[in-house]
């Protein structure tokens, strides 16, 4: 037509301009979902403080915004490097430090995005920890293992497994192990490092009684709970469907064995518990969601939805019996954290092999073992060194009378409750 | 012969104790049969009460719960404890009508105690004892 610019539109010309379309709906997909995980510290807050005393919900508080502040710096100056630098012996990244070459050629921002993303993941399995030591930890302590964990325990596994995201080769994926969101990379290793820490710690006072018997130490809040287990299970439609990175229908499938495997989970759970306590729990069942989640976390992307809904089940059934083993144990662990991270994350990592789309084998099962076994002796071991550690020097437990009089009091001196008088 | 009036210590403490004895009636008992212990004692002209949130076993003892598969003994349940400052003509009434008002027939229904008050100060007036009432 008379008068419109003269444009030289070519295939080429059109190609570029969808590509950086998909790009750019990559970096929005990745960035909603990385906010949908950041809301799950939130969540984990809620569980643990409704699952723990009042007299300890300021301490809980406290751990929480420190593992994502804590996390967030130390990730960005140490962890991301390792967890995604460039690795010649596919152990560790060498490079990537203080985020330093974030910008690529041509002004690619994409590492910006990516360490956004792996920023949340790292702070998820730094928090799980902050629930089995819960109402007797030294704050101080505490700080120590959040940062090392986020640092070094958690990106060197990390490295094994998601390396080559980025810049980094991993011996694990290398050898093609199945892990698409983290059931072991962020939630066993998490689950292992709180089993390590609940060991060094002991019990609350009054857990167990001098015949052996297991006491119950209610959770003050029960709804805090609940709205904490719902926040998670929203925070986890971006923890799985986001670990795609990529803006396109994939993740629709995601989001759907995501949803069943949680709901399978809820549903297992509580029917575990009807049968075992007489009455359906409120406790395990909000615990079996979250079973569910984890469980489904390394296989969302390459199970069918109805394989989620069996994977769900399984982990519904199996935080229960976890919970009643390890509290047999003598294991103190206030809000079952070690049963829905450790526990569910292994069955979970397991199940992606057993259940896998493509089909399944004697060397896709093996691999999966070999990673699950790498994350255990990782994980619990380093942080049952660092635990001891800390207990050694500058102490982990808090005292006996510090314990009675609340750990809010001892190591905040602050009430969560002010206007009310608890008994506890 | 002189006019003599014969008393005792007994009998002027009995002619004292008569004029201005007051009791305070604290009824513990069930929580969600306050209402109805309040609209009772309004019935008959009762105009000031306190009540606290308290808990509390007789000899129903308590009962067992199960959390996340530990059982665990509830050895206090929550009761309400209220209490009322009447004259000591109205000690009876009152009793009667906390009874007929409260009492379900099962256990943990509660108890009653009759205490005496020695003296009765109303904050804002600064009227004392039966005046106070």
């Amino acid at each position: 037509m008379a008068g419109d610019e003269v444009v030289n539109i070519t295939i080429g010309s059109n190609k570029e301009a969808i590509d950086l379309l998909q790009t750019n709906l990559n970096y929005v997909w990745t960035l909603v979902a990385a906010c949908l995980v950041f809301f799950m510290q939130a969540g984990f807050a809620m569980v643990e403080s409704g699952f723990t005393r009042a007299k300890s919900a300021v301490n809980i508080m406290m751990k929480n915004l420190m593992d994502f502040s804590m996390g967030s710096i130390a990730f960005w100056a140490i962890g991301f490097g390792i967890m995604f630098g460039t690795s010649s012996t596919g152990w560790f990244g060498t490079d990537g430090f203080f985020l330093s070459g974030w910008e690529g050629p041509d002004g690619d921002q994409w590492v910006l995005a990516f360490w956004m993303f792996q920023c949340v993941f790292a702070a998820t399995a730094a928090t799980i920890v902050s629930g089995a030591v819960a109402e007797r930890t030294k704050f101080t302590g505490y700080l120590i293992y959040s940062v090392v964990l986020c640092a070094f325990i958690y990106p060197i596994f990390g490295s094994w497994a998601w390396g080559s995201l980025l810049n980094g080769n991993g011996w694990l994926e290398g050898m093609g192990f199945i892990d698409f969101a983290g059931s072991t990379v962020v939630h066993s290793i998490g689950g292992w490092a709180a089993l390590a820490g609940a060991i060094v710690l002991g019990p609350r006072i009054g857990k167990y009684g001098k015949n052996g018997e297991v006491r119950a130490i209610p959770g003050h809040n029960i709804p805090m709970a609940a709205i904490g287990v719902f926040i998670l299970w929203l925070g986890w439609f971006g923890f799985n469907p986001g670990s795609t990175t990529t803006g396109d229908s994939s993740i629709a499938m995601i989001f759907v064995t995501t949803n069943l495997s949680a709901a399978a989970g809820s549903i297992f759970a509580m029917f575990t518990s009807w049968i075992m306590f007489k009455k359906p729990d409120i406790g395990m069942s909000l615990n079996g969601a979250l079973a569910g989640l984890v469980g489904i976390t390394a296989g969302c992307a390459n199970v069918s939805p109805g394989s989620a809904i069996i994977i769900g089940a399984i982990s519904g059934v199996l935080v229960v019996l976890s919970v009643v083993t390890i509290d047999k144990m003598h294991i103190d662990d206030p809000v079952g954290a070690v049963s829905v991270h450790g526990v569910c994350g292994a069955w979970g990592t397991l199940a992606a092999g057993l259940f896998n789309m493509g089909g399944t084998n004697a060397k896709i099962i093996t691999t999966q073992l070999i990673g699950i076994g790498a994350a255990f002796a990782w994980s619990f071991g380093v942080a049952f060194l660092l635990f001891k550690v800390i207990d050694m020097t500058i102490g982990l437990r808090i005292s006996k009378e510090d314990e009675m009089i609340g750990v809010d009091i001892t190591e905040h001196g602050a009430h969560a409750y002010n206007d009310f008088q608890t008994l506890n | 012969m002189p006019f003599v009036i014969f008393t005792t210590r007994n009998d002027v403490n009995q002619l004292y104790q008569k004029e201005r004895r007051m009791k305070k009636i604290e009824a513990i008992i069930k929580p969600f049969k306050l209402d109805d212990l309040k609209e009772g004692l309004g019935e008959l002209g009762i105009t000031g009460m306190t009540i606290s949130e308290v808990k509390g076993f007789g000899r129903q003892k308590g009962h067992t719960e199960i959390y996340r598969g530990a059982e665990y003994v509830v050895d206090f349940i929550p009761k309400v404890k209220v209490e009322t400052v009447v004259k000591e003509d109205m000690v009876d009434i009152v009793i009667e009508k906390i009874l007929s008002s409260v009492k379900t027939g099962n256990i943990g229904d509660g108890k009653i105690f009759v205490i005496p008050v020695e003296k009765i100060c109303r904050i804002r007036t600064g009227e004392t004892d039966n005046d106070a009432i």
